[in-house]
């Protein structure tokens, strides 16, 4: 595959008066899991949304596959193939876990996944099929949100920030699967700030601060002291 | 008339209040959207098969088979024209867009149909009693209505667990944006939902028609009591509405059964008491409403 | 009076989930704090158990000696605490000075000749003077966020407390921002900051707290906190073996 999966090409999205996305350009290649670290705020997540087709850019590209998606809305880009997680999972409270799962084959996208590969990939969730997705717990509910992206057969899968709030042997056991996603083939942009974990599981690692890549490079190549650099825009010594 | 009369002639009441707020209900409960119209939709529904019946002589029940579909389709476009817009120009605009709708039916079927009040013939059922009691009898035609509201409430509860369109509905329902991005194209499904509450609607208003008699203006009033039962049954739940609507319809027979003149009010008493017991429940209690206020 | 603000041992959680986790926190007259911490560390839930929008299930707050902890924002707030929001807010069709009036009317108490001259000294101090009379909906993201400021400090607080205001500004707004926290510190308020933007922040503080799981993990100096390992591993994850 000679052109990239994905290409964002300068653009810029605006959260109220705040420029959150500056003039950002990037290219991800099929079969990739690139890591998008970076400060609260940084403008990690409205990058994400705005690929998604969740958040209006305000100049720039979005191209999917060779074809320009900039303004397509979301529900086509689900349809074309790619799928966001969200942050905070954003489960619909009220349907089952199966429920949740099965509301994804609305992007009409056939492919392997379904909810027995699904339950296989996350086999917690085997008992939970019938609960309410609002009552299981936090990384139950991650799993069941990933699973949901699942169920479209993306080509592309964004994942914003799927370890916040769980505890730490819950996320080892995400990061297990997800890193048997990758390996599969599945293309993946992860939104991450325990670094260690992203740069394990990610081949490339790009960093933004204040709505700029300020970074990026191969996970294997980079400092723990350039991210951190880039991360904090501190230079050694505190100033800027 | 007994206490026990009143009572049951209040839960067939509700069946009717039922019918006709379960279109209000599912419209609100998906799409946030409180449909002022509604009861005029539903009298638009009556007029329809008026028409029907002038013109091709079939009683009324035949005459649905056509006047039904074609509320299915009126509302499918009502959505995707009217009150799509509506929707995204702010939350309450779509109440002034179905207040002004109201308006328009009302000189609409005015203009066409003139002042004159106008019935529809229930036919045999419509005079055929049921003796339950020596002392109590209903009429089979409110047995009916009930239990069309009962079969239509459990249809849509089907169709709301049991299918990818009902799934589709409850996830744009819980968060329009997200189900956007697992490829729902919630303006569709809005507008099924749309659809099939006028349907509804248009159901409701042609059993009204067959019961009382009814003229242009019939509209809003019947409106007030749907919306009432809704609010009683709890909002977003369907079979709420049915308990609502049988709530409603004993408050009122039962308030009439102490006072004739007591029938609305009753109902109303019920009403907002519900109303003001779930406010300060939401709230957080009445302790935490103090606390606020500190 | 040792301190201005000071939380003690303040648990709070939701559900199963334990946001704060034994935080005590002390503010002296004339400081300036800047709490930062990864997502989810706390700091906002802190924020607003000292304003008194949300309640402790544990611990208490005391403002100026006296125990605050059962006192509703509003009160807090007549009592010297101000809060400037993270997304400004303001009433678009009033001006400048209608917006920074009504913070010196209902929060700072006194009459309407107090108010007024409260309202004009938070605008001259946020340096407001020349959009005074603009419509605030008008306004560019600086001005809006120095309007939050002067309409927090109308309201005549002790302590101040600010939650995220740094985000969107280039870098000279930013030392703008900057350079009128140092006036109203200088005028004896004491300052509490919450923020994401670190270079922003040690700019304005001269004290550092770092929170991560509900609790306090660093307190002191800000470079010093800010190369304090547990405080990158906080945020990036603890260093591979």
């Amino acid at each position: 595959m000679s052109r990239p999966l994905l290409t964002v090409e300068r653009l810029e999205a605006r959260h109220g008066l705040l420029q959150a996305v500056r003039d950002v350009s990037l290219e991800i290649d099929d079969g990739e899991t690139l890591a998008l670290v970076g400060a609260n705020g940084a403008g990690k997540t409205t990058l994400l949304r705005t690929i998604a087709g969740a958040h209006q850019p305000s100049g720039g590209r979005v191209v999917f596959d060779g074809e320009d998606v900039t303004w397509a809305p979301a529900y086509r880009r689900a349809r074309m193939g790619i799928a966001l997680v969200p942050e905070g999972r954003k489960l619909f409270p009220d349907l089952t876990v199966e429920e949740n799962l099965r509301v994804a084959t609305a992007a009409r996208r056939p492919g392997r996944w379904d909810v027995d590969e699904v339950l296989e990939v996350f086999p917690l969730l085997q008992p939970l099929r019938r609960r309410h997705a609002a009552s299981i717990s936090g990384g139950e509910q991650q799993a069941t949100a990933i699973g949901r992206a699942l169920m479209a057969n993306p080509r592309i899968l964004l994942l914003d920030e799927v370890s916040l709030g769980l505890a730490p042997v819950v996320v080892e056991g995400l990061y297990r699967s997800l890193a048997g996603l990758s390996e599969a083939g599945v293309t993946i942009v992860l939104v991450e700030q325990d670094l260690s974990r992203a740069m394990a599981v990610a081949s490339r690692v790009v960093c933004m601060l204040e709505g700029r890549l300020v970074l990026e490079g191969a996970a294997g190549e980079l400092t723990r002291e350039q991210v951190t650099e880039a991360y904090f825009g501190l230079a050694a010594g505190g100033a800027r | 008339m007994s206490w026990i009369d009143a009572v049951v002639h209040g839960v067939l009441l509700g069946g009717q209040y039922a019918l006709l707020a379960t279109g209000l209900s599912l419209m609100f409960g998906v799409m946030r959207i409180i449909n002022l119209a509604h009861g005029s939709i539903a009298l638009v529904g009556a007029y329809m098969t008026f028409l029907v019946v002038e013109h091709v002589g079939i009683s009324p029940y035949v005459a649905l088979v056509v006047v039904i579909p074609g509320a299915l389709v009126v509302g499918y476009i009502l959505q995707r024209t009217v009150l799509e817009r509506s929707l995204r120009a702010g939350d309450l605009v779509p109440l002034l867009t179905t207040f002004g709708l109201l308006i328009v039916i009302a000189n609409l079927l005015q203009y066409f149909f003139s002042p004159d009040v106008r019935g529809l013939s229930s036919g045999g059922i419509g005079t055929a009693n049921l003796q339950i009691t020596s002392t109590l009898t209903v009429a089979w035609f409110d047995v009916l209505v009930l239990g069309i509201a009962v079969a239509l409430l459990g249809g849509l509860d089907l169709l709301l667990h049991h299918t990818q369109l009902g799934r589709e509905l409850r996830a744009t329902a819980a968060d329009p944006d997200t189900a956007e991005l697992v490829g729902v194209n919630a303006r569709a499904v809005y507008a099924q939902a749309t659809a099939i509450a006028v349907g509804t609607a248009a159901l409701a208003g042609v059993f009204y028609a067959m019961r009382s008699n009814f003229d242009p203006t019939s509209g809003p009033t019947e409106l007030i009591y749907a919306f009432e039962a809704v609010v009683i049954g709890g909002i977003g739940s369907l079979w709420g509405t049915l308990v609502g609507g049988i709530v409603l319809g004993v408050a009122q027979t039962v308030g009439a059964q102490i006072n004739v003149q007591y029938f609305a009010l009753a109902g109303h008493v019920v009403f907002l008491s519900v109303l003001i017991f779930r406010a300060v429940r939401a709230a957080g209690g009445v302790r935490v409403l103090r606390r606020a206020m500190s | 009076m040792e301190h201005v603000l000071a939380a003690v041992g303040v648990r709070k959680r939701f559900g199963a989930l334990v946001v704060l986790d034994g935080v005590d926190l002390s503010v002296g007259g004339g400081d300036a704090v800047g709490i930062v911490g990864p997502n989810g560390a706390g700091k906002t839930t802190l924020l607003n158990v000292l304003a008194g929008s949300l309640s402790p299930d544990e611990g208490r707050v005391e403002l100026l000696g006296e125990d605050v902890t059962e006192s509703g924002a509003a009160r807090r707030c007549r009592l010297g605490v101000g809060r400037a929001h993270q997304v400004p807010r303001p009433f678009g069709n009033m001006t400048v000075f209608e917006n920074v009036l009504v913070g010196a009317a209902s929060g700072g108490g006194g009459g309407r000749r107090k108010a007024y001259e409260r309202a004009i000294e938070a605008v001259e101090l946020c340096a407001l003077e020349a959009l005074a009379n603009r419509r605030a909906e008008s306004l560019g993201l600086l001005d809006r966020k120095r309007l939050e400021l002067a309409r927090a400090v109308a309201t005549g607080p002790r302590v101040l407390l600010l939650d995220e205001i740094g985000g969107g500004l280039t870098d000279a707004e930013a030392a703008e921002l900057v350079a009128t926290v140092a006036e109203l510190r200088s005028r004896g308020i004491a300052i509490v900051w919450i923020e994401h933007i670190v270079h922003v922040l040690v700019r304005a503080v001269d004290r550092l707290v770092c929170m991560d799981q509900g609790r306090v993990i660093a307190d002191g100096e800000p470079a010093e906190v800010m190369r304090d390992a547990k405080v990158i591993d906080a945020y990036l994850g603890t260093a591979a073996a």
